[in-house]
């Protein structure tokens, strides 16, 4: 097991120094994880104090991104978003990660009436806009945190239940799939060493891509006053609080939670094309 | 297989998902929470004898499956329930506004295409090029830019800093007249009329809003394009067009770009269908009167027969684009036809 993780690291390490890019995506990605975990500690103020007496003023020393309407110190509020909006994301993809490649496994592997139905019903779902969708699905469960977590995974589930049907599906039929059966094994040694392996790499891609889709669907659904709901400090939240103000003249209030939802959506973007590199096994 | 027979086999194929659609639409408007009995009943605390007579008004007293006839039968007569924020059926509000999206998703998917069709042909030509890297990460930035926050940015610079945009609010100058509603396009309304004051204000109005979604899915069209021009190219007709002495331009535009054109084609829906989606911000952001910020006063108010007729008219939207995109495709290339 052991050999196997450093070969890994070692197989990542020549990758990243191969591509800027992937560089780039994972330091992003990493210091945003940083913030999501550490957060709070490395700010100077209280995300949720308000300073009525210094309200609206403009980026400066003291207050690196300038207050909000309430004096509340936007450095701090940034920083602290990043963890819940990471909290949703990673949640929502990991659900969706392990049920739809789970249902699309078996519906690739095994093929019949159940790969009939739930190719038809993901097809379905697909064909319809997926904020529409998630939209309806919060307002429908219940406007909370853990809904917004929910109806993002639900959204999400028909990507990876199409792909890993796709993956496995045309990986059954190839000749070393024989060889492994014929050697004995079972199906469930099948799907676990010789399929999964395989079909990681598209898999990755699609996670990380998935991760920035779901920070932004969590944000666009507390942007327009569904799910995460203010006084929360989060990125899509604090654009909404701040438009009106940003009309005013008062930009750091739009532009900063702004510019860091962005970064995210980015950086696991970018990053879904280095994981590409590292999990393709046929690249070693 | 011919044309028809081709067109009424996808037509046929379009039928259960807007079956699954009626019946998805008909769920979710029974989970949502609130009694809709209470909210029709003509007093603030209703006493209990006039929510069941409500009730039983609305067929809301009888089994589910009885409430699904009931539903399909308001669908076959087009009544597709009253809005109670705003008073008026929901169908002639859906029927107002759908124009303004209509308008504003086509406007930004012809910007789309202007830009990354050729941004994904050059980027194939020179791929490994400078102009390469720099499209992938001008739509890279695009893509991953929420929309609220490119229309709240470019309002802020074109409209409050330089001046150049009209406020974000409608889609006319509130001081001019709107032309007499023909198809309820602005832009076509205003041409026939012969209104250019009305047209160069319609026009103005959507630019803004326009970028913001075009911004958003430039990605999957340069990317696609791209990657379509690129397997193209390394055909063997594109080399025996080139072996045979025709110019560049003709190789580049006649041979390859129309062959690589087809698998545009196709993302065109998940393109259509992203842009309708984010249709909602973009008109929360612009105050667009379209029918996504219709239905979105609607669900914050808990208002739900909007919100119905809301998805019914999106699903179907979109099944009906999807097919039309496939039904191109068939046009364009005769051996689709056969694969469904």
């Amino acid at each position: 097991m052991m050999h196997h993780v450093l070969a890994l690291v070692s197989h990542a390490r020549r990758m990243v120094g191969r591509n800027a890019v992937s560089a780039v995506a994972f330091a992003i990605v990493s210091l945003l994880l940083c913030l999501a975990v550490v957060g709070s500690v490395l700010t100077q103020y209280d995300p949720y104090a308000t300073d009525l007496a210094n309200v609206l003023s403009p980026p400066s020393e003291l207050h690196w991104f300038g207050t909000d309407q309430l004096g509340r110190d936007v450095l701090s509020r940034v920083v602290a978003a990043a963890r819940i909006d990471l909290f949703v994301a990673v949640c929502a993809v990991a659900a969706s990660f392990i049920v739809g490649v789970g249902i699309g496994g078996l519906a690739g592997y095994f093929g019949g009436t159940f790969d009939l139905w739930t190719s038809r019903v993901a097809e379905m779902v697909q064909v319809f806009p997926l904020f529409v969708l998630a939209m309806a699905l919060v307002a429908a469960l219940g406007n909370d945190l853990r809904n917004v977590v929910l109806a993002t995974a639900i959204v999400n589930l028909p990507f990876y239940i199409r792909l890993a049907r796709i993956e496995v599906g045309v990986l059954s039929t190839q000749l070393f799939v024989e060889a492994a059966r014929a050697a004995g094994n079972g199906d469930v040694r099948i799907i676990g060493r010789v399929l999964l392996p395989n079909v990681m790499p598209n898999l990755m891609i699609q996670l990380s891509v998935n991760l920035g889709w779901a920070i932004l669907n969590a944000a666009s659904l507390s942007f327009i006053g569904l799910g995460i709901r203010p006084p929360t400090a989060e990125w899509g939240i604090m654009v909404a609080d701040g438009a009106a103000h940003a009309m005013a003249g008062n930009w750091w209030l739009v532009v900063f939670p702004g510019f860091m939802l962005a970064l995210a959506v980015f950086a696991f973007n970018l990053l879904g094309d280095a994981l590409r590199d590292i999990f393709d096994i046929r690249s070693r | 297989m011919g044309l028809l027979s081709f067109f009424l086999r996808r037509l046929m194929a379009a039928i259960p998902a807007v079956g699954a659609l009626v019946v998805a639409t008909f769920v979710i408007m029974r989970v949502l929470p609130g009694d809709p009995a209470v909210f029709f009943s003509s007093s603030p605390v209703p006493s209990a004898e006039e929510t069941a007579y409500v009730r039983q008004k609305l067929g809301l007293d009888r089994s589910l499956p009885g409430q699904l006839v009931v539903y399909l039968k308001e669908i076959g007569t087009a009544d597709l329930g009253m809005s109670f924020t705003t008073g008026r059926p929901v169908l002639t509000e859906l029927r107002e506004r759908l124009p303004a999206s209509l308008e504003l998703a086509m406007v930004a998917l012809a910007l789309a295409l202007i830009v990354s069709i050729p941004l994904g042909v050059m980027a194939a030509i020179w791929s490994g090029s400078l102009l390469d890297h720099i499209a992938r990460i001008v739509s890279s930035i695009g893509v991953s830019m929420p929309t609220f926050v490119t229309g709240l940015i470019l309002t802020y610079v074109f409209f409050l800093w330089l001046g150049l945009a009209p406020e974000p609010v409608d889609r006319i100058d509130m001081f001019i007249t709107a032309p007499p509603r023909v198809t309820g396009f602005l832009l076509i309304d205003s041409t026939l009329n012969g209104d250019w004051i009305a047209l160069r204000s319609a026009a103005g109005r959507l630019v803004l809003p326009s970028v913001t979604m075009a911004t958003f899915v430039l990605s999957p069209l340069t990317r696609m394009t791209r990657s379509a021009m690129l397997g193209v190219l390394s055909s063997d007709f594109v080399r025996t067009a080139r072996a045979m002495g025709l110019s560049d331009r003709t190789v580049y535009v006649r041979y390859a770009l129309r062959n690589a054109m087809l698998p545009v084609l196709t993302t065109m829906g998940i393109v259509f269908s992203t842009m309708l989606g984010s249709n909602v911000l973009v008109e929360r952001v612009f105050g667009w009167p379209g029918i996504g910020s219709f239905a979105l006063n609607a669900l914050l108010a808990s208002d739900y027969a909007p919100v119905q007729g809301f998805v019914l008219l999106m699903g179907l939207l979109l099944v009906m684009i999807n097919l039309v995109i496939d039904v191109a495709y068939g046009i364009a290339d005769p051996r689709a036809r056969r694969a469904t």
